[in-house]
């Protein structure tokens, strides 16, 4: 069984239509990352998954429960999943160490001491055991991100979704996360990424899917679909990614 | 006028440059303003001292009797902090209600809210009053209409459990306070509101993300945050409140300050001395809070940067 499996996804904002009907699979294990220009939905699929953005039609099956279906608990599907964002969203009023407990203590209901255990431990995968008892905005924007994957992991996701995460970081910060993403990826963990950064989608990914205009143009292994992509689409876009210089000649 | 410090001395001449003969910017403006305040504030000692209107003894008299000091304890003070935990504690519910999906929820926050903020106090505090008018035989708690549905079932009796004399609840601090309280929520709604609103959408997703509940994402993650802004217009409010509380002789309450001190003056034909010795008693409880303000925004503002304000904002805080 799929650990997530959406069907038939529509999704609008007014008469903005921003999903159209997207079929879409992630098995236990694969890092997928999706990748697409903008306004093409990516981050809507991704917000479906967790249900922070509700459809207007079809299905999403965590682990075969459908999230979309109103007797489902939702706070328990989404204990299993965890998220990164693009502004890290950390809780600036707590520290590093109470961002990666509070969850734990209330949801979880673990102890506090076990929560503190747990915390360090997945503070110190993303290298940041040193600063515990920091608040987020004394911490630099690469620092942040992965206390927010940090703070995400503490929960012992089954999934790991991360929206864009290192789109708004400064240039030279942006390897850091990268490095915690793929050291994830290596220990097993299912991992749906949005991303531009194109180099490690070819790298880390098992499949990129690549989206335009809220459908799924074509989606494959990485050596497919940014190496030789079928669809004219996907060409236009992986041309403007990887060439920003790159003029088209006017017909 | 700079031009002479900025000229060396001609036989000095060193080959390093020297320390720059630098003068400090000069502030004549400051020095008039000094001046000015000074002789105002002798002005204003010599009259406080000299003029026999104060009547000083007699202020100081009139502020250590014991219905005095009862009328600040209990009319001023401890009607403030009830009144406040009613009106904070019910303007964060309302605000909360108010900024619900669910449409009745948010309808009756709406009515409630527009209700309240309607009536100025005075005259809510007389209502309060008089409510007991409505209530000749006591506020009953049961089953509504219980004697409409007995009567149909023809059966006798009735189905309350107990019931309050409603001239005892609306009289004395317990209407005021309720008067005051309720006002006070319809204000604090649309702070604690705007506190909730100021907190970046982004939080409560995060905090859903992680499975938390919707009640547990207000409690841990937004109302905290939220405090940061809801901290300074609560401490205007409640200080407000401290001033309002002289508005309970419309209920009436006599055991307040202000009646209190009134009726001593009327008593020795000493009118402006008790304005003195009411004046004396505000501006020491609201000097308390300030410093109360100043705590409460320190602690909320921890992880922002920002310590709270120094000086300046228990001196900003002056309010209504």
């Amino acid at each position: 069984m799929a650990l997530v499996e959406i069907q038939n996804l529509h999704k609008s904002f007014g008469s903005n239509h921003v999903l159209r009907g997207i079929d879409f699979t992630v098995e236990e294990g694969e890092v997928v990352c999706v990748i697409g220009p903008s306004g093409s939905g990516k981050s809507t699929l991704l917000r479906c998954v967790n249900l922070l953005e509700v459809p207007q039609q079809g299905q999403v099956f965590v682990r075969g429960e459908d999230i979309t279906d109103r007797d489902c608990h939702l706070d328990a599907a989404r204990q299993q999943i965890g998220m990164v964002f693009q502004q890290f969203n950390l809780f600036p009023h707590l520290s590093v160490l109470d961002n990666c407990t509070v969850a734990q203590t209330t949801v979880l209901k673990r102890s506090k001491a076990a929560a503190e255990q747990i915390a360090r431990d997945t503070l110190d995968r993303v290298g940041l055991s040193d600063k515990v008892s920091a608040y987020p905005m004394q911490l630099s924007g690469g620092q942040q991100q992965r206390v927010a994957i940090a703070r995400a992991l503490s929960m012992d996701p089954a999934l790991m979704l991360f929206d864009e995460p290192t789109s708004a970081l400064d240039p030279e910060l942006v390897g850091d996360v990268l490095t915690v993403m793929r050291k994830l990826a290596l220990d097993g963990m299912t991992m749906l990424v949005v991303t531009h950064e194109m180099a490690f989608a070819r790298e880390v990914a098992d499949r990129v899917v690549f989206m335009d205009a809220g459908v799924i143009v074509e989606q494959g292994p990485p050596a497919e679909v940014i190496g030789n992509p079928k669809e004219e689409r996907t060409r236009t876009f992986l041309r403007r990614v990887l060439d920003p210089t790159h003029v088209e000649p006017t017909p | 006028m700079s031009t002479e410090a900025e000229a060396r001395p001609a036989d000095a001449a060193p080959e390093r440059p020297g320390a720059i003969n630098a003068v400090p910017v000069r502030h004549p403006g400051r020095w008039v303003a000094i001046v000015v305040i000074v002789v105002l504030v002798a002005m204003l000692v010599h009259l406080l001292v000299t003029n026999k209107a104060f009547d000083w003894k007699f202020v100081f008299e009139a502020m250590n009797q014991q219905p005095v000091i009862n009328g600040f304890l209990k009319g001023t003070l401890l009607v403030t902090v009830l009144s406040m935990i009613v009106g904070v504690g019910g303007g964060v519910l309302l605000a909360v209600m108010r900024l619900s999906d669910n449409p009745i929820l948010s309808g009756v926050a709406w009515v409630f809210t527009w209700f309240f903020r309607s009536i100025p106090r005075y005259i809510l505090l007389f209502t309060m009053g008089t409510l007991g008018i409505l209530f000749p035989q006591g506020i009953a708690f049961g089953v509504p209409f219980d004697w409409k549905i007995i009567d149909w079932l023809g059966m006798s009796g009735d189905w309350r459990f107990f019931t309050l004399d409603a001239n005892q609840v609306f009289t004395g601090l317990v209407a005021g306070v309720i008067g005051l309280g309720l006002s006070e929520a319809a204000y604090m709604a649309e702070i604690a509101r705007a506190g909730i609103m100021s907190v970046d959408p982004g939080q409560a997703e995060a905090a859903e993300a992680l499975g938390m509940s919707r009640g547990k994402v207000m409690r841990r993650v937004v109302l905290p945050q939220a405090m940061r802004v809801i901290v300074p217009p609560t401490g205007n409010e409640t200080i407000a409140m401290l001033k309002d509380t002289s508005l309970l002789l419309a209920v009436p309450v006599i055991g307040e300050l202000f009646y209190q001190l009134q009726s001593i003056g009327s008593n020795f034909y000493k009118t402006f001395p008790i304005a003195v010795a009411a004046t004396l008693f505000y501006l020491l409880a609201t000097s308390v809070l300030m410093v109360g303000q100043y705590f409460l925004e320190r602690h909320f503002g921890r992880g922002f940067g920002n310590k709270a304000p120094r000086a300046a904002r228990p001196a900003g805080a002056g309010g209504a």
